[in-house]
């Protein structure tokens, strides 16, 4: 299948997993707006973790946010079993069927129909770069792709086998950026849904402009009121542990596909 | 491409999808210890596959970096007997994450500090892994030799204090290391022994090398001969995606470095190619869907 081209743009907005936290999307989409964005785009993963799914989905419909798949949308659209979220250790795992049943079953039928009209990719450019949005890398929806353990050449074949400058991505929930020359390299967005294991309750998205000639990326925090996020979250029955990550920005489950780096900068 | 079977053989075939993980014998067969279930019977005097030199890894790492390879794996035998590993493992971190398999015996208290320093130097992860085989000395040292359970601890504890946190492997020798209650009771071991954040790869056993002898061979209806692979199952094996260097060449996988047929090339670009899937630890891979990655 041909991606989807959306076009040139000066200035865009970039969401990784939302994980139904409709409350930092709003915050989001509002500070997207002051900033003067041509375009917001949703990278997948809008289910998951949080609270009452449909919000974020109607949030996201109604706003005509161009959005893709990621590997929730693929398996909710598809009525998998699990969420393919490809994690290897068996208390992750765990976790991660809590939070796929309970977002599977509070998932409107209408709405698991829109998902699977999503495509997985989409492409536009900036300042001339060639721009591939994905949700895990271009090759696999459920693939991490880690700050340390992202190098530069394997960074160069993803450009080469997938005719992109640069690579948009989210999945594993931090955000991060490596580059390989001027407009080439890659950009992990990071996630709205669940801070960025920092001991700090506030989320990231990514705004991605030109500047100089050249790709420019700032990572932009969200403050949002994750006291009642975590409140609804508790009302709905979902795991402590969850409700904990949001209270105190630290991960507190899917420790263990985490890179020697990335685990050693978080508390658990 | 979709995996296939071999008309001729009867086994299925594994495609090499794409080259990320690149694996190094750095030791070759010469270990310190000569633990009974080694799939590939190492021990002190085993000169199968000698050290690699780190001239040898050089030469291999312009290639690996030309294909776009994403991570990079030591083992042996014992890595740490080596006596260029530092200089190999600052080499290949300039280049990409990497992994150590190591049984810890060796890693005292100047080690743990300098593998630490080549971490911090590196925008990619170090990664130490440790193999124990069990709770306790009872349950580890009949496996990995008598009085090796305190001093893996050793090993353990020196990167702990430097400020590195091992991944701790464990094989199935270890009667119930890989049911909940097993990884429960390792994941509190490992806190009781100074690691605050635990992390645990549990492997299962391959019939091959000294387990042979230790519990039983594969019996011979343990193979994939005639049997057909999905894509996702060609997927989950690690030889659709991994090489192994060695003193003798370029192998399929980590596993099959005893076997002759495995050889597949002198350089990466000669392995290229897909594997005939007609050995017998195949079957473990396919039935479990392990990795020696971690
Ligand atoms: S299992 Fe590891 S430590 Fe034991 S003999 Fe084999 S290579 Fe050496
Ligand atoms: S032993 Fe496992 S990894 Fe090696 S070739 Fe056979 S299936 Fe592949």
């Amino acid at each position: 299948m041909q991606d989807v081209n959306l076009g040139p743009f000066r200035r865009i907005a970039l969401f990784g997993g939302i994980y139904s936290n409709y409350l930092s999307l709003e915050r989001a989409i509002a500070l997207a707006k002051a900033k003067n964005v041509d375009a917001m785009i949703a990278l997948g993963d809008f289910g998951a973790f949080g609270p009452h799914p449909d919000r974020t989905v109607e949030i996201l419909r109604a706003s005509g946010i161009p959005t893709i798949q990621g590997n929730y949308e693929e398996s909710l659209a598809t009525g998998a079993e699990n969420c393919h979220c490809g994690y290897t250790d068996p208390r992750d795992n765990a976790f991660a069927q809590i939070s796929y049943d309970y977002t599977r079953e509070k998932t409107a039928a209408a709405h698991k129909a829109w998902m699977a009209t999503l495509p997985p990719q989409l492409r536009l450019t900036i300042a001339g770069k060639r721009l591939l949005l994905c949700h895990g890398s271009p090759r696999k929806i459920n693939e991490f792709l880690w700050e340390t353990t992202t190098p530069r050449p394997f960074i160069e074949k993803l450009l080469s086998d997938h005719a992109a400058d640069l690579i948009v991505c989210t999945h594993t929930g931090l955000q991060w950026q490596r580059f390989t020359g001027p407009g080439r390299g890659v950009v992990n967005v990071g996630a709205l849904g669940r801070p960025a294991n920092d001991g700090k309750p506030n989320v990231w998205f990514a705004i991605l402009e030109e500047r100089a000639g050249d790709v420019a990326v700032d990572f932009v925090p969200v403050d949002y009121d994750h006291a009642r996020l975590a409140r609804e979250m508790r009302s709905e029955g979902l795991p402590g542990e969850f409700v904990e990550t949001i209270e105190t920005g630290w991960w507190t489950t899917c420790l263990e596909i985490l890179p020697a780096k990335e685990r050693a900068r978080g508390r658990f | 491409m979709n995996a296939q079977s071999s008309a001729s053989s009867g086994f299925p075939i594994a495609p090499l999808f794409a080259l990320d993980t690149l694996w190094f014998q750095v030791a070759g067969t010469l270990c310190n210890l000569e633990c009974t279930h080694c799939f590939i019977s190492c021990s002190p005097t085993n000169h199968a596959h000698e050290m690699l030199t780190l001239a040898d890894v050089k030469r291999h790492l312009r290639e690996a970096e030309a294909l776009g390879v994403k991570e990079y794996y030591f083992t042996g035998g014992e890595p740490f007997m080596n006596h260029e590993i530092f200089e190999i493992l600052e080499e290949t971190l300039c280049q990409g994450p990497v992994s150590v398999l190591t049984n810890g015996v060796l890693i005292r208290a100047d080690t743990a500090a300098r593998l630490k320093r080549l971490s911090d130097a590196s925008e990619y992860s170090l990664d130490i892994r440790i193999s124990i085989d069990g709770w306790n000395a009872a349950t580890n040292d009949p496996i990995r030799g008598a009085g090796t359970f305190e001093r893996i601890l050793g090993g353990v504890r020196a990167l702990a204090s430097a400020g590195l946190n091992p991944v701790i492997t464990v094989t199935e020798a270890c009667e119930g290391a890989a049911t909940q209650d097993g990884r429960t009771r390792f994941f509190d071991f490992l806190r009781s022994i100074g690691l605050p954040q635990p992390r645990l790869k549990i492997m299962p056993l391959l019939r091959i090398g000294a387990e042979e002898q230790r519990l039983r061979a594969y019996e011979s209806w343990e193979t994939l001969k005639g049997r057909e692979l999905t894509p996702d199952e060609a997927g989950v094996l690690q030889c659709t995606g991994c090489r192994m260097v060695t003193s003798k060449g370029v192998y399929v996988c980590p596993i099959l470095i005893d076997a002759p047929d495995a050889k597949m090339g002198e350089t990466l670009g000669e392995t290229a190619r897909p594997f005939t899937l007609s050995h017998q630890a195949c079957f473990t891979c396919h039935e479990t869907g392990f990795s020696c990655r971690t």
